[in-house]
C-alpha cells in the first residue's frame, strides 16, 4: 500500500471576487522513500496542493472534494488535534524562503525544542542533544553555538539548513519541501539538493518536491508530475517525463530552460501568460497557449496512459522526444 | 548598552536645557506676572517690592542664568502664587497622577491586547466586528463629554461609584496610594477608564492590524507545520513579534497619558499635576510651569529609554550600542 495516496483532491478558495479552484481534481500516489516532483508555474497550485496535505488551507480556501489518504487514514475532515499530532511527527514541510520559515525574535534552540515537545516529553539534555545531533545531519558546524543563536546570524544557505533539520526532528514518513532551494545561490543549492537526497534516501522517507525548476527535480525525483491550472496534466518516471513528454505544457517547459539548449541556440518560449485562476478557459485550460489544440480541446481531457505509468491530459499527446519544440 | 545609556543621559541634559530656555522666554513673552500677583490698589513702593521679591527686577538673561544656577543646586524656584518650592508642588501631585496614568494604561493594555488579538485572528466573526466598532467609539468620543456621561450613568444614576475626588488612600509597605484601599480604588476607576478608552481603541486596533500582518507569514505556518498547538503558536509566535510595535506606542501613549490627562483630571476633579499646570499657566507662575515641564520631560526620556532597552530584549536584530538614537 502507498504511503499517500491523493484521490481527486479539489482545494478552491472563496474569495469576494470569485472562486479559486487553485486545485481542480489531483490524484497520484507516493511509497515510501520515494521522491515526487511537482513541477508546474506560479498559481497552478503545486503549494496548495502541499499545504492541504498538511492541512494548513486557511480560510477563504477549503478542501472541497476527494481523499488523502496517509498510511491507511484518511486526513481530509481529520479532527484537528489528531491532524496537529501527524504535523511535525509524520509529515514535515520545509518552505520556500528560508529569511521567513525562522522567528526572527526567537532563538534556534527555543524553535527547534518546542517541535520536539510538540509531539511528546523530551526533557532538556535529551531535547538539545537530539538538535545537536540533527543539526551536525544536515552539515551545521558547531551545533552547540549555533543551538543559542537567533536567525539573522545565520546565512539563507544555514538557515534551510536549520529549517530541514527542524523538518528531520522526528524522522518524518513524509517531508513536504515547498520550493526550498529557489532562493538560495545555485552552489548552495546543489549542496542542499545533494544532502537532502542522502537524508531522505537514509531514512526512508517519502518526499513530495514542489518547484518551478524542472532541471532541480530531473536530478532529485523518482517521478515528476507537471501541474497546470490546479490539474496534474502529465505525471510518470522522472526519465520520462523529461525525455519524452507527452503534453504540450510539459514539452514547452523543457523547451523555456535554458541549461537544455545549445549555447547560442533561440529558447523556445511558451507563448501567451498563465491563465487567471478566476476564469480559466472551458476545457483543457492550456488550449489558448497549446499549438496543437483543436475543437476537441473545448471539452477537458480526461486522464489517459498512453504508456504505463505515465499520465498524460491531452487529445494530441506528442509522440516522443522529436517532437521537442514543436511550438515552432 | 552602557554606553548607550551614557550617551542617552546626556542628551537628555541638553534637551532639558533647551526646553527651559523656551519656557522662559515664552512665559515672558505672554505677559507679566505682577499684573495678575498684585491687587489693583498697591502703591508703588509694593509693587517694586514685589517684583524684587519675585526677582523680576533684573533682565531676561540675568533671570535665567539665576535660575540655572539654582537648579544645579537642586532648586527649581518658588512659586509666585503658593510661595513654596515649585518642585515640591509638582511632585506632590505626582503620584495622583501616577496612579491614573498606570491604571488606565493597565486597562488599555489587559483589555487592548486581548481584544484585538481575537480581532485579529477572526475578523469576519461577529465578535471580531463588534470589537472593532465599538473601537471607533473608543477614540471618536470627546473626552470630556465621556467623562461625564460616566459620571451620569455609574455616580448620578445608579451611584456605585463616586463622582469625583482621589478618596482616602491607604498605605502599603510605607507607600500611601489610592491602589491600597477600597475607597481610593472606588474613586480611580471612573477616569482610569474615560482615561483607558481611547487608548485601549488605540491599542485594540494596533494588535489586531499586526495580528493579520503577522499570523500569514511564513514562520507562523512554519510553526504550525512543526505540530505546535495553537496556544503556543498565538502566545509565543505570534505575540512575541506584535509586542515590538506594541511597546512603541504604550510606551509613548505612557508618557501622553501623564503629561496630558488634564481633562479627566478636571472633569473627575482629581488631585493631578494637570490641573496644577493648566492654573500655573492662567497665573503665569513661572517656576510652577518649568518645573512641571521639567518633571514630564524627564519622564518622557525616562519612558523612551525603557522602551528602548525593552525593545532589544523583544528583538534579538536590534543591538542599541550600534543606534544613533
Amino acid at each position: 500500500m502507498s504511503l499517500l495516496s491523493i484521490e481527486n483532491l479539489k482545494t478552491h478558495f472563496f474569495t469576494k471576487a470569485g472562486v479559486v479552484k487553485s486545485v481542480d481534481g489531483v490524484s497520484f500516489d507516493l511509497d515510501r522513500g520515494e521522491i515526487l516532483g511537482i513541477v508546474g508555474e506560479s498559481g497552478s497550485g503545486k503549494s496548495v496542493t502541499g499545504f492541504s496535505i498538511m492541512g494548513l488551507v486557511d480560510p477563504p480556501g477549503r478542501l472541497v472534494e476527494g481523499s488523502i489518504r496517509f498510511d491507511g487514514q484518511d486526513l481530509v475532515g481529520m479532527a484537528e488535534p489528531v491532524m496537529r499530532d501527524l504535523r511535525g511527527r509524520r509529515i514535515a514541510m520545509i518552505f520556500q524562503d528560508p529569511m521567513m520559515t525562522l522567528n526572527p525574535v526567537l532563538r534556534v534552540d527555543t524553535q527547534m525544542i518546542e517541535a520536539l515537545r510538540a509531539h511528546g516529553r523530551w526533557s532538556d539534555d535529551a531535547a538539545r542533544q537530539r538538535c545537536r545531533d540533527v543539526l551536525g545531519q544536515v552539515g551545521i558546524p558547531s551545533p552547540e553555538e549555533r543551538l543559542k543563536s537567533y536567525p539573522h546570524q545565520f546565512s539563507g544557505g544555514m538557515r534551510q539548513r536549520v529549517a530541514i533539520a527542524i523538518a528531520l526532528l522526528h524522522e518524518p514518513d513524509l517531508i513536504i519541501a515547498d520550493e526550498p532551494t529557489t532562493a538560495l545561490d545555485v552552489t548552495i543549492q546543489a549542496q542542499i539538493l545533494f544532502e537532502i537526497q542522502k537524508l531522505v534516501a537514509e531514512n526512508n522517507t517519502a518526499m513530495i518536491w514542489v518547484t518551478h525548476d524542472l532541471a532541480v527535480v530531473a536530478g532529485l525525483a523518482d517521478r515528476v508530475a507537471v501541474m497546470y491550472a490546479g490539474r496534474i496534466v502529465e505525471m510518470g518516471t522522472t526519465e520520462e517525463v523529461v525525455n519524452r513528454p507527452f503534453h504540450p505544457y510539459t514539452s514547452g517547459l523543457i523547451g523555456s530552460a535554458p541549461s537544455r539548449n545549445p549555447r547560442g541556440a533561440r529558447l523556445t518560449q511558451i507563448r501567451g501568460m498563465a491563465p487567471l485562476p478566476m476564469n480559466l478557459p472551458t476545457g483543457c485550460a492550456f488550449r489558448p497557449r497549446c499549438d496543437r489544440a483543436t475543437e476537441a480541446c473545448i471539452i477537458e481531457p480526461d486522464a489517459t496512459t498512453p504508456e504505463s505509468e505515465h499520465l498524460v491530459r491531452c487529445y494530441h499527446p506528442l509522440s516522443g522526444a522529436s517532437d521537442w519544440g514543436t511550438t515552432a | 548598552m552602557t554606553v548607550f545609556i551614557i550617551r542617552r543621559l546626556l542628551q537628555s541634559v541638553i534637551v532639558v536645557a533647551v526646553m527651559t530656555l523656551l519656557v522662559f522666554a515664552g512665559v515672558y513673552a505672554i505677559g507679566n506676572p505682577v499684573e495678575i500677583l498684585i491687587s489693583q490698589d498697591a502703591t508703588e513702593v509694593e509693587r517694586a517690592a514685589a517684583i524684587a521679591r519675585l526677582g523680576l527686577d533684573k533682565s531676561l538673561p540675568e533671570q535665567y542664568l539665576a535660575f540655572l544656577g539654582n537648579l544645579l543646586k537642586g532648586d527649581l524656584g518658588t512659586s509666585f502664587v503658593f510661595g513654596e518650592p515649585a518642585l515640591q508642588l509638582v511632585l506632590e501631585r505626582f503620584p495622583a497622577t501616577m496612579e491614573l496614568a498606570l491604571s488606565a494604561m493597565l486597562i488599555a493594555v489587559f483589555i487592548g491586547v486581548p481584544l484585538g488579538l481575537y480581532a485579529g485572528l477572526r475578523p469576519d466573526s461577529i465578535g471580531g466586528r463588534t470589537i472593532m466598532t465599538g473601537s471607533i467609539f473608543g477614540f471618536s468620543l470627546p473626552n470630556f463629554w465621556q467623562g461625564l456621561m460616566l459620571i451620569m450613568f455609574f455616580a448620578v444614576i445608579l451611584q456605585w461609584l463616586p463622582a469625583g475626588g482621589r478618596g482616602v488612600r491607604g498605605e502599603f509597605l510605607g507607600i500611601e496610594s489610592s491602589f491600597f484601599s477600597w475607597d481610593g480604588i472606588s474613586h480611580l476607576i471612573l477616569p482610569a477608564i474615560n482615561l483607558a478608552l481611547f487608548k485601549t481603541s488605540l491599542v485594540i486596533r494596533l494588535t489586531r492590524a499586526s495580528v493579520r500582518e503577522t499570523i500569514n507569514l511564513d514562520y507562523v505556518k512554519f510553526a504550525r507545520a512543526k505540530g505546535l498547538r495553537p496556544r503556543r503558536v498565538i502566545g509565543l509566535h505570534v505575540l512575541k513579534n506584535i509586542m515590538i510595535p506594541l511597546v512603541t506606542i504604550i510606551g509613548l501613549e505612557f508618557g501622553s497619558v501623564i503629561a496630558f490627562a488634564v481633562v479627566t483630571e478636571t472633569v473627575f476633579a482629581w488631585p493631578g499635576m494637570g490641573k496644577l499646570i493648566i492654573d500655573s499657566i492662567f497665573q503665569l507662575d513661572r517656576p510652577v510651569i518649568v518645573a512641571y515641564l521639567i518633571v514630564i520631560v524627564c519622564l518622557f526620556i525616562t519612558v523612551n529609554l525603557v522602551v528602548d532597552i525593552l525593545y532589544a530584549i523583544l528583538d534579538p536584530r536590534v543591538r542599541l550600542s550600534d543606534q544613533k538614537a
